[in-house]
C-alpha cells in the first residue's frame, strides 16, 4: 500500500533484504525447507566440534556389529568408520562444491542469455545451438565423459556442472531477457546512450533476479543430487574423504544385512535436496504475493 | 411489479493478508426496467466490485457481508449455484472490457452464441442456430452467415466486443452488466458499438448498469449515474441534472479535470483533484472525500457518517454530502494560458520532409508469394516550431507510434528527411546518435509501469539521466536531481523510493523530469497520459503545458484522444493509415473544413456535456490491412463523402488555406467548408 509506506524513512539495504528474508515466515513449507538448508549449514560449519569420531578412522572393535548404537549413533560402515561423523564431515563437501558450482553456472548462463537475448540475431543463434547441443546428451554421460576424462576432483565437478547447468540457465535468462529489453526503461536508458552492457547489468538483470532466485535454489538442489550421483559413481572425491555419495557407493552391497550404511547418507542428501525445493517453493510463493 | 436490480445497503469485503479489507461500506439504488444507470469514478472505486457482487460472482476472497442484493425482487445470495446458474448468462448477463478473454478462442463464434439458447432456453440446434445468425445481424456484423463460422482471432477488436454483446443479448436478459466495454477499442469503433447498445437497449428493453471510467460514454447510454468514490456512491441522479448541477465535490472535481471537446488551454484551465484515493483499509469516521476537498470542514464533515439526501427539487437525484446545499455554483476554471502567450514567430525545430518508412514483409517459407512493403509512414510532411505543442493524433494503426520511433532513432527512416535544429537524424540509429543529439530529443512513454526500472530508485533514475546527459555528476547530479523532482512537483524525500511505492501519476512525473535532465529542445510524448486516471491526466497536463511555456522545449503529443489534444496542443496532425489526412494550428483543424476522417473522428468523441449537441457519422468497416493500401486516398472504403471512383484511384489532391491549414482531399475546399461544425452547443 502506497499509503502506509509514504512518509516512512527507507530501509537499509541490508534490512529491507532481512524484511523479504521474514516474510517466509508466511510460508510454511518455505519454513520448513529454510530450516533444513540452514541445519546443514550450520552442521556443516561446525563440522568439528559436531563430530564425535574421526570420519576416517577405523574402530574395529566389536567387529561385525555395525548398526546404532550408543558408542556409534548412526553405526558404522564396513571399514569400521562412524556414519554420523562422515556425514557431518560429508556435508561440507557438498555445501562448498554445491554453491560454487551452481554460482559458476550462473555466471556462464547469465552471460550467454543475456548476450543471446538482448542482441539476438546471430548471437543468439549460436548461443541456442550450443546449448541445444549440450542439452541434448543426457546428462549422466556428460558427467561421464567429463570426470573420467579430466579425473575426480572438486574442481572437475564444478566444471561439469557448469557445463552442463549453464545451458539450462542460459534458457531461462533468454526469455526473460527477451521480454524485458522490449520495457520502455530499456529504450529510454538507450535514449540517454547507455552502453549494451550497462543495459544488460544494471537494467536487465535485475528485473529478472525474481525467476532466477528461485531457480538458483532448486538448482542447488540438483546439483546436490548431481554431486551425489558422482561420488556413487566412483567419480566424486577421492578417498578416504567422506561424501555422501560415495559412501553409498561403499556399502550398497550390503544393503540386504546392513541398510543402515548406505540408508543414513541418503537420507542426508534427500533432506538437504528437498530442503532447497521447498526453499524455492516457498520464495516463488513471496515473490508472486508482490 | 418489483424493480429489476436493487441494493440495500450493500456492503462488500475483501479479505486479505492484511485484514478485511471493506471496499463498499454501503451502496444502495434501484434500477427499474429499461432503466440505465452508467457508474463512472477512478479506477479503485469498487465500480467493478460491485458488478461483480450483483452477479453473485466475487472472487474468493470477496464476499458480501451485510445488505442485500435483489434481481427481480429475490434475494441472490440465497439462491443455490444451480439457480445462479439458470440466471447467469440467461435473465442476468455480463460484458466485459477484454472480449478475447470472454471469448474461447478454439470454438466458432456462432456455436458460442448457440449454446446460449441451447441452455437456458433448451432449443433445437436448428432454432439455437437462427437465432445466432439474427442476433449477429441485429449488432451490425456485416455477412452474419460468414462470421458464424469464424473463430475469435479471425475478427477484430469492434467485431469481437459486438459478438459478445450478440451473446450477452441472446436469451433477452432483463439486466445486462457491462463492465468498461468500449474501453480498449479505438474512438470511432468505440462510438459504433455505443451506438448499437443504445438502439439495442431500446428494442430489447433491458435495463443496464453501464461501468465506465469515461464519463463521455455514459452520457451516450444512460439515462442515470452514480458516482462513485472510495466504495461509495457519492452521488446519483438523472444524468442532465447531475451534469449540470453537480452536487457533490467529487463529481465536480471529475468534471473539472477533464477537457472537454472544444476546449483548450486558453480557454479554461483543469483542475486536478489533489491527493490520491485512500486505502480502505481503515475509513475515517466521516465523509472518505474529506482529505481531498476543497470544500472541508474539519468537525461536521470529518466526524461522523455522511447520509445520503435527496436534493430538495428533485425526486431522484441524491448525494452524500453536508454541504451540498452550501457549495458555491460550479464554474470552469479560468484559462490556463493566455492567448498571447502562445508563441507563433519561432523558429522550426523539427521539420519532417516525405519522411516514409516501410517495412519489408516476406511471406514465411510455406505461405508462398512475393514479398511486400507494409507502409507504416507514407509521405509524411510536418513540422513543430520551438516552444510548441504539435499534437498527432490517429486511431491505433495508423502509423503515429512508428512516428516516434524513427524521431528517436529506435527505428530507421527508409526515405525522406526529419531535421532537427539543422542536422538530418532519420537515418543515425539510438546507438549512434552523437551525446549532443541524445541530449536534444528526449521521450515520454505511455505505460507508467513500464517507464521506470523497478529496480532503480527516483534517485537514481534521475541522478543517472543528468549524469548523462548533463554530465554532470556526484554532488552537482544530487542538488540537480532535487531541483528536478521539484520542477515536476514531487516530494524531494521521493528519491529514496522505488517505482512500485508510486501511483501511475507520480512515475509518470519521474519519467517527465528524466526526460527533462539534459535540457532537451523536442520531447516526443507517446500517449503520456492515457494510462492514468482523469483527475492525475488533468495534473500531467498542465505540467505539460507548465513546463513548455518555462523551458521553450518543443512537445511532440501522440494521443488518440481529441480532447485531450484539443486542449493542450497548438498545431495538430491527423494520421490515417501512414499518412497525414490534415495539418494545421489546433483552432484550424477543429473547425470546418474538415478532411471527412477528422469529421467522423469528432463525432465519434464521447463527450461528458449533455448540453453539446453532437453530429453523428458512424463509420463502419475496419481500418484496411496494411498489405493493400488503397491506391488512391487510403480513406476511401470508409469515407462517409466519398466523391466517387477518383476516390479510389487517384491520391487525393493537398487543399491549403492561407493559413497554412492542409487537407488532402479530393472534395474542394469550399465544399468541405460548408458543413458545420460537429460540436455545437444546444440551443439555449
Amino acid at each position: 500500500m502506497a499509503a502506509i509506506t509514504m512518509g516512512k524513512k527507507q530501509d537499509g539495504f541490508l534490512l529491507r533484504l532481512l524484511k523479504r528474508i521474514a516474510l517466509l515466515r508466511e510460508s510454511p513449507v518455505g519454513m520448513i525447507g529454510a530450516a533444513l538448508v540452514l541445519f546443514w549449514i550450520l552442521v556443516a560449519i561446525f563440522a568439528p566440534l559436531l563430530a564425535p569420531y574421526d570420519p576416517n578412522e577405523n574402530y574395529m572393535d566389536d567387529y561385525g556389529n555395525w548398526g546404532p548404537s550408543a558408542a556409534f549413533w548412526l553405526g558404522r560402515d564396513n571399514q569400521g568408520r562412524d556414519i554420523l561423523s562422515r556425514i557431518i564431515w560429508g556435508s561440507r563437501i557438498v555445501l562448498t562444491v554445491g554453491p560454487i558450482a551452481t554460482f559458476c553456472a550462473y555466471v556462464v548462463g547469465c552471460t550467454m542469455g543475456l548476450l543471446a537475448g538482448y542482441y539476438r540475431g546471430w548471437v543468439d543463434v549460436v548461443v541456442s545451438r550450443i546449448s541445444d547441443i549440450i542439452l541434448s546428451f543426457p546428462v549422466i554421460i556428460l558427467y561421464l565423459i567429463i570426470i573420467s576424462q579430466f579425473g575426480p576432483s572438486a574442481f572437475n565437478i564444478i566444471v561439469a556442472v557448469t557445463f552442463i547447468a549453464s545451458p539450462q540457465v542460459s534458457r531461462i535468462v533468454r526469455s526473460l531477457t527477451l521480454e524485458l529489453r522490449e520495457r520502455d526503461y530499456v529504450a529510454a536508458a538507450k535514449m540517454r546512450g547507455e552502453s549494451a552492457v550497462y543495459i544488460m547489468l544494471v537494467e536487465i538483470l535485475p528485473n529478472a533476479r525474481g525467476p532466477l532466485i528461485v531457480d538458483a535454489c532448486l538448482r542447488m538442489g540438483y546439483t546436490t543430487i548431481a554431486i551425489g550421483v558422482l561420488g556413487f559413481l566412483g567419480l566424486g572425491l577421492p578417498p578416504p574423504d567422506p561424501d555422501w555419495g560415495g559412501m553409498v557407493k561403499d556399502t550398497y552391497t550390503m544393503m540386504s544385512t546392513d541398510p543402515h550404511m548406505s540408508l543414513f547418507p541418503c537420507a542426508a542428501i534427500s533432506s538437504l535436496v528437498v530442503g532447497f525445493n521447498l526453499l524455492a517453493d516457498g520464495l516463488r510463493e513471496i515473490s508472486l504475493r508482490d | 411489479m418489483p424493480p429489476v436490480l436493487e441494493l440495500e445497503n450493500a456492503r462488500i469485503s475483501y479479505f486479505t493478508r492484511a485484514g478485511e479489507m471493506n471496499v463498499v461500506p454501503g451502496v444502495s439504488f434501484r434500477l427499474e426496467q429499461g432503466e440505465a444507470l452508467g457508474l463512472v469514478g477512478e479506477s479503485g472505486c469498487g465500480k467493478s466490485t460491485v458488478a461483480f457482487a450483483i452477479m453473485n460472482y466475487l472472487s474468493g476472497v470477496g464476499r458480501l457481508t451485510g445488505g442485500r442484493i435483489l434481481f427481480e425482487g429475490r434475494d441472490m445470495s440465497r439462491m443455490t449455484e444451480e439457480e445462479l446458474r439458470q440466471i447467469r448468462g440467461g435473465r442476468m448477463a455480463m460484458v466485459y472490457q477484454d472480449p478475447m478473454s470472454s471469448l474461447n478462442p478454439v470454438m466458432p463464434v456462432g456455436r458460442q452464441l448457440m449454446e446460449v439458447p441451447l441452455i437456458h432456453q433448451k432449443a433445437s440446434e436448428a432454432e439455437a442456430r437462427a437465432r445466432a445468425l439474427q442476433m449477429l445481424g441485429e449488432v451490425n456484423l456485416p455477412d452474419p452467415e460468414s462470421v458464424f463460422d469464424r473463430y475469435p482471432h479471425q475478427l477484430s477488436g469492434g467485431q469481437q466486443q459486438r459478438v459478445v454483446i450478440a451473446m450477452a443479448l441472446m436469451a433477452e436478459p432483463s439486466l445486462l452488466l457491462m463492465d468498461e466495454p468500449t474501453t480498449g477499442l479505438d474512438v470511432t469503433v468505440e462510438a459504433a458499438v455505443l451506438d448499437l447498445v443504445r438502439r439495442l437497449r431500446q428494442k430489447h428493453n433491458s435495463s443496464i448498469v453501464f461501468i465506465s471510467h469515461n464519463l463521455g460514454t455514459v452520457v451516450r447510454i444512460c439515462d442515470r449515474i452514480g458516482v462513485m468514490y472510495a466504495g461509495e456512491l457519492v452521488e446519483e441522479g438523472p444524468i442532465g441534472e447531475v451534469f449540470r448541477d453537480p452536487r457533490h465535490p467529487y463529481t465536480r472535481g471529475l468534471l473539472n479535470c477533464i477537457p472537454v471537446l472544444g476546449s483548450s488551454k486558453t480557454s479554461a484551465a483543469l483542475a486536478p483533484i489533489p491527493g490520491q484515493v485512500p486505502s480502505t483499509l481503515n475509513r475515517p469516521a466521516g465523509c472518505i472525500f474529506a482529505s481531498r476537498c476543497t470544500y472541508v470542514e474539519q468537525g461536521r464533515c470529518t466526524t461522523q457518517p455522511i447520509p445520503t439526501v435527496t436534493v430538495p427539487g428533485s425526486d431522484h437525484h441524491r448525494v452524500q454530502c453536508v454541504r451540498f446545499d452550501e457549495l458555491p455554483l460550479r464554474q470552469r476554471p479560468a484559462a490556463a494560458v493566455e492567448a498571447a502567450q502562445v508563441k507563433r514567430d519561432k523558429e522550426d525545430v523539427l521539420t519532417v520532409d516525405h519522411l516514409r518508412k516501410f517495412y519489408r514483409q516476406s511471406p514465411g517459407i510455406f505461405a508462398g508469394g512475393a514479398s511486400y512493403d507494409v507502409k507504416a509512414l507514407n509521405d509524411i510532411d510536418m513540422s513543430a516550431k520551438r516552444g510548441m505543442t504539435l499534437a498527432i493524433v490517429g486511431e491505433s494503426g495508423c502509423g503515429k507510434s512508428t512516428f516516434a520511433k524513427v524521431l528517436t532513432g529506435i527505428e530507421l527512416a527508409t526515405q525522406g528527411k526529419v531535421v532537427l535544429a539543422g542536422s538530418d537524424i532519420g537515418y543515425t540509429s539510438v546507438e549512434k546518435r552523437p551525446d549532443s543529439l541524445k541530449r536534444k530529443l528526449q521521450m515520454v512513454f505511455q505505460n507508467p509501469d513500464s517507464t521506470l526500472n523497478p529496480s532503480h530508485s527516483v534517485g537514481y533514475i534521475v541522478e543517472r539521466a543528468l549524469r548523462r546527459l548533463k554530465g554532470v555528476g556526484g554532488r552537482q547530479a544530487r542538488a540537480e536531481a532535487r531541483k528536478l523532482m521539484d520542477t515536476v512537483k514531487l516530494p524531494v524525500d521521493f528519491v529514496a523510493r522505488k517505482p512500485r511505492q508510486l501511483s501511475g501519476g507520480q512515475k509518470q512525473r519521474v519519467a517527465i523530469a528524466r526526460a527533462l535532465a539534459g535540457d532537451p529542445d523536442l520531447v516526443v510524448a507517446d500517449e503520456p497520459v492515457s494510462a492514468l486516471d482523469v483527475s492525475v491526466q488533468a495534473a500531467i497536463i498542465n505540467l505539460l503545458i507548465e513546463l513548455q511555456a518555462t523551458r521553450d522545449a518543443t512537445l511532440i503529443f501522440i494521443s488518440h484522444d481529441l480532447s485531450v489534444v484539443r486542449y493542450l496542443a497548438d498545431r495538430v496532425a491527423v494520421m490515417y493509415l501512414g499518412k497525414i489526412v490534415e495539418f494545421g494550428e489546433v483552432d484550424d483543424v477543429f473547425l470546418p473544413p474538415y478532411h471527412p476522417y477528422t469529421e467522423s473522428l469528432l463525432s465519434a468523441v464521447p463527450i461528458p456535456d449533455p448540453d453539446l449537441k453532437q453530429k453523428r457519422i458512424i463509420l463502419e468497416g475496419n481500418l484496411p490491412s496494411v498489405r493493400n493500401i488503397p491506391a488512391g486516398c487510403p480513406f476511401a472504403t470508409r469515407c462517409p463523402r466519398k466523391v466517387g471512383e477518383i476516390c479510389d484511384t487517384t491520391p487525393p489532391p493537398e487543399r491549403r488555406t492561407p493559413t497554412g491549414h492542409r487537407i488532402a482531399c479530393h472534395i474542394p475546399l469550399e465544399d468541405l467548408n460548408r458543413v458545420d461544425p460537429v460540436i455545437s452547443r444546444a440551443a439555449e
